[in-house]
């Protein structure tokens, strides 16, 4: 094989298109069938949490006096009504769009103020990072449920809270995470070199440091969001989350639970509508984390 | 041993200042007062009862008061039950929390380590998966599902157990809960634990059941159940107990509904009502002992690692 043949060319040509992390990482993700599955449900949930409302023939806070505990079937109610005659169908649909919406956006809290928080202890180290970690510690030792309450119980139960709320809980093992996985970048040459470059912590961070997080990162929202889930349904079923007439998988639990002997259906279907939504999370985050990281199978 | 724990202690100072700070100006924060609900005061009225309770006084000067009487142990009276001190609040209302916690950790140990043990020493069996789906679907089932079905079915449907409350019998002298009341909350306390531990377990028991020591006491001609409890299994639970601190911080939360839904004169449910309305003396209480539990328990099992492995060393 002489230098500059057509042979070489085409192996370089191979070489080129050889199988980058994340393709690796999909290829292995789409072979996990529990997490296929998963992503397919999920994908379903989502479009009903849209689309659904638009179908179904009732509004969700539509009050029907003549169909209170409307059994499935009954009077055009798919799968029942509830004590003041609301379709269950409708509310479901609209439940599980604000439980998903809730996750994602107290999620996207989380994750900004945990990737800056931990990325920045991690590189810059020293004494800036115990501080930072030590403040960590400190806030992830306090009883955090407690004041989720009392901050819903005080300052009213208002939805944009219950995003902040949990949100500023959650970005805890965020920034841990993240701290770690940034102490371990930082060591890597590419760093060095941008650094050598000239290039600004800030800079840095920002461009090199961040990206590289994905892996780790992704994982762990995937595992989040269906914590935020549990943790709005949670205080929506101490009756200080979502407020009536809108629902959340949460506030439909828990009325289905004040009902569940006159109208069973009304604690059923939402329950089942969690446990699914919640295990499609969980199996999509383990195949993830299988699928990026495969030394810890 | 007392170096460390000395500098734990130190380590707890801020983190209970915090919480006594948050908790103290939180509650302030609130609009609402906790003299507003009850009787029509007159403004007169209202001002004597204020100053009666150092209302009328600054924030800040409210603040360090509380913050003195915290640290010499006194947590103040009661805003809303007369005669009563946050103190006794506490100690009449933590039994019922205490036995369902108790319980529920040591039912949740129980099972799950057995489970772990069992899943492990047939990798890859069906046993072994279906306790493992046993396990994702305990960690996903949050427990307002659970205690509802619960209930429907085995108190509604089945009627074999009470709906909800809770009673006391005593025996030779002491109280003991009534057992029936207990089944249903500690299943549903104890069935996220469950599922935790037993994955705990299992990865540990897998990891060990490897190990060189093992294979040594097999090589050694030792019976295979011999090797599993006297050898395997004390270093395959270690990891249950450095997770001890976190689950007795789930329980707590856990409690929260379970003492709600099942109507139990617990803490939890006190919790709620007090914030409510706006006690505030009560609700910091409860705030400060639970992230003083919280904090202890969790040096406990530290402390308890440290004794059980000596690889560990504190520093």
């Amino acid at each position: 094989m002489i230098p500059g043949s057509p042979e070489r060319a085409q192996l370089m040509q191979q070489a080129v298109k050889g199988r980058s992390l994340w393709d690796d990482a999909r290829r292995r993700l789409l072979r996990n069938k529990a997490a296929v599955a998963s992503m397919v449900v999920l994908a379903v949930m989502v479009l009903l949490s849209i689309l659904g409302p638009l179908v179904v023939p009732f509004a969700y806070d539509t009050v029907t006096k003549t169909d209170v505990w409307a059994a499935p079937g009954e009077a055009g109610h798919l799968i029942g009504a509830d004590s003041l005659g609301r379709d269950l169908l409708a509310r479901l649909f609209a439940g599980l769009g604000v439980s998903l919406g809730i996750g994602v956006v107290a999620t996207a809290v989380s994750l900004v103020i945990g990737v800056a928080w931990g990325a920045t202890a991690g590189y810059l180290g020293g004494k800036v990072d115990e501080v930072m970690m030590r403040i960590v510690d400190t806030l992830y030792s306090l009883p955090f449920i407690f004041f989720v309450i009392l901050l819903m119980v005080v300052f009213g139960k208002n939805i944009f809270l219950i995003f902040l709320a949990i949100g500023a809980v959650e970005w805890l093992t965020m920034a841990r995470i993240v701290r770690g996985q940034t102490l371990s970048l930082k060591q890597k040459e590419f760093i060095e070199a941008a650094r050598a470059a000239g290039l600004k912590p800030a800079a840095i961070i920002l461009r090199h440091i961040v990206p590289n997080l994905l892996g780790p990162v992704v994982v762990y929202v995937t595992l989040t969001i269906p914590a935020i889930i549990i943790a709005e349904s949670f205080l929506s079923f101490l009756g200080l989350g979502v407020q009536a007439p809108m629902a959340s998988l949460g506030t439909l639990i828990s009325g289905g639970a004040q009902d569940m002997e006159m109208a069973p259906w009304l604690l059923i279907y939402p329950s089942i509508t969690m446990i699914v939504t919640l295990m499609a999370f969980n199996f999509i985050g383990d195949g993830l984390r299988d699928a990026i990281d495969p030394k810890d199978r | 041993m007392l170096r460390f724990l000395s500098r734990r202690l130190l380590i707890a100072i801020p983190t209970m200042f915090l919480v006594v700070t948050l908790a103290f100006f939180m509650m302030r924060a609130a609009p609402g007062s906790p003299f507003v609900n009850e009787r029509q005061l007159t403004p007169e009225v209202q001002k004597v009862v204020e100053a009666k309770y150092g209302f009328d006084r600054p924030l800040y000067e409210q603040y360090g008061r509380y913050l003195a009487d915290v640290v010499k142990g006194d947590f103040g009276p009661s805003l809303k039950y007369r005669d009563k001190s946050v103190l006794e609040i506490l100690g009449e209302n933590y039994r019922v929390s205490l036995w369902l916690g108790l319980s529920a950790i040591l039912v949740a140990s129980i099972i799950g380590v057995f489970l772990g043990v069992l899943a492990a020493l047939r990798q890859n069996k069906s046993i072994d998966y279906a306790t493992m789906a046993i396990a994702i679907l305990g960690v996903c089932i949050p427990t307002f599902v659970t205690a509802p079905l619960l209930v429907l079915t085995f108190g509604s449907i089945l009627g074999w157990l009470p709906l909800a409350g809770w009673s006391w019998t005593k025996v030779g002298g002491v109280e003991f809960p009534n057992f029936k009341n207990m089944i249903l909350p500690v299943t549903v306390l104890a069935l996220p634990q469950i599922a935790i531990i037993s994955r705990l377990v299992r990865a540990g028991m897998i990891e060990v059941l490897r190990s060189n020591y093992v294979r040594t006491a097999r090589s050694k001609g030792l019976p295979e159940n011999l090797i599993v409890r006297k050898h395997a299994l004390r270093a395959a639970i270690l990891p249950l107990v450095s997770y001890l601190g976190p689950a007795c911080a789930g329980l707590l939360t856990g409690s929260l509904v379970v003492e709600k839904i099942f109507n139990l004169p617990g803490l939890g449910k006190f919790f709620v009502i007090s914030a409510l309305q706006r006690d505030y003396t009560v609700v910091m209480g409860m705030v400060i002992f639970y992230a003083g539990l919280i904090l202890v328990l969790n040096l406990i099992a530290d402390m308890l690692y440290a004794a059980l492995d000596p690889r560990v060393r504190l520093s």
